[in-house]
């Protein structure tokens, strides 16, 4: 967002009702646009809607009503032009019973940028061993493998369901390191998760769903000019929200004195479904 | 890196780099590590380290050479001491004052120990 010249709306969704039934809508009228050049954090509760907002994005479920704009195209149609630039590491996935370098013949084809040798150094990173079939390999490598493939795609759009899920602690710390180096111009990832502790320091941009709709889109520095966050001794009138915590509490207030504080991402998001209404004047 | 939880990271990251230049493991007109390897050091986003290199540049703390990176200031030391001290000054000063107030700590008393400190540290 500093080094950007030529920041360009990647997607752009317009008015999106989306839900799996008729009678239970998941989203009502979403409308919102990401660029490149960003790492956005979605969250939201379990049931909130970012599988099914990733997926529309992913073109593997169909919107009711309103438009879906993914880099000039609609993921409906499912086009390979787009599809080849869509990386997509969904939380549940299914890999068979063959080893990595068949998967790779099978599947690399279909991206015209991948780059084998990338693909090899992040396998070796991860510590993969090749010789296994990926379905004998644990969730976690099972995981590494496809992050692995989704990154040498050179996908343009990188889409990222709970990516931590299963990854022992070397190998979060691994994958906070590969995504800041993938993290280029060129690129708009999305990352889902729950695990915010994890992912905080990568996040640039944080969207967070609730009630059908987006509650919120900002990025850290936004937040942060916006709001403060800190310990405090007492509850007063100037606090938004507050949790207790050992040395008193962990408070979230106006950003009245220019404070410099480090966004806490769990506070955030409780704050927010706690008190939706008294942070919607401050950002929209 | 461990970051603590009352500071923005990019401050963090700023204390970091003037750490290092003030250890003289930076030194000017050197080429300090890019955005990208900074960021996957410190395991951050890029634009993260980018709003550091920013404000570092605002404090002629290190500056850009277009096309070939970022360089350690000449005037890098005595920037760094300037901006550290305003720091100190707005963030922790308040704290150690409200100490000396709270526990009436006198001047005299506070001097003679500041000299041992120093005496103790420092050999100065």
């Amino acid at each position: 967002m500093y080094y950007l010249t030529n920041t360009v709306d990647m997607i752009n969704i317009n008015n999106l009702n989306f839900g799996y039934s008729k009678h239970k809508p998941l989203f009502k009228n979403m409308s919102m646009r990401l660029s490149n050049g960003h790492i956005y954090g979605l969250l939201g509760k379990n049931g909130a809607g970012k599988s099914s907002l990733l997926k529309n994005l992913a073109g593997l479920v169909y919107a009711q009503s309103g438009t879906l704009d993914v880099m000039g195209f609609n993921p409906a149609k499912r086009q390979p032009a787009l599809l080849e630039q869509i990386c997509f590491i969904p939380e549940e996935f299914y890999l068979p019973s063959v080893k990595i370098d068949a998967y790779l013949k099978a599947n690399a084809p279909f991206y015209k940028n991948f780059d084998n040798q990338y693909f090899t150094d992040l396998i070796k990173e991860f510590d993969i061993p090749v010789e296994q079939k990926l379905i004998n390999m644990s969730y976690g490598q099972k995981k590494k493998v496809i992050i692995a493939f989704g990154l040498a795609t050179q996908a343009k759009l990188v889409i990222m369901d709970e990516p931590t899920n299963g990854l022992d602690i070397p190998s979060k710390a691994q994958f906070r390191k590969i995504m800041a180096s993938a993290m280029t111009d060129e690129r708009c990832i999305i990352i889902s998760t729950h695990q915010v502790r994890d992912l905080d320091n990568l996040i640039d941009t944080v969207i967070m769903l609730d009630e059908n709709d987006v509650a919120l889109k900002a990025s850290v520095e936004e937040i942060t000019a916006k709001l403060t966050f800190k310990k405090v001794k007492e509850i007063d009138d100037s606090i938004i929200y507050a949790e207790a915590s050992l040395s008193g509490y962990n408070a979230v207030m106006p950003n009245y004195h220019q404070e410099e504080s480090k966004l806490d991402m769990e506070l955030l998001f409780n704050a927010i479904l706690a008190e939706k209404i008294k942070f919607k004047p401050l950002f929209s | 890196m461990e970051f603590r939880d009352n500071k923005a990271i990019y401050l963090q990251i700023a204390e970091y780099v003037c750490e290092h230049i003030l250890l003289g493991k930076w030194k000017a007109d050197e080429k300090v590590p890019s955005v990208r390897e900074l960021a996957v050091e410190m395991e951050v986003n890029p634009n993260t380290v980018m709003r550091t290199y920013e404000l570092l540049q605002n404090k002629n703390i290190i500056n850009n050479k277009r096309g070939i990176g970022f360089f350690v200031d000449e005037a890098a030391m005595d920037n760094v001491r300037n901006y550290r001290k305003q720091q100190f000054i707005i963030d922790e000063l308040p704290v150690v004052f409200r100490n000396i107030y709270l526990l009436n700590i006198g001047f005299d008393e506070l001097k003679s120990k500041y000299e041992t400190f120093v005496k103790e540290n420092f050999n100065a």
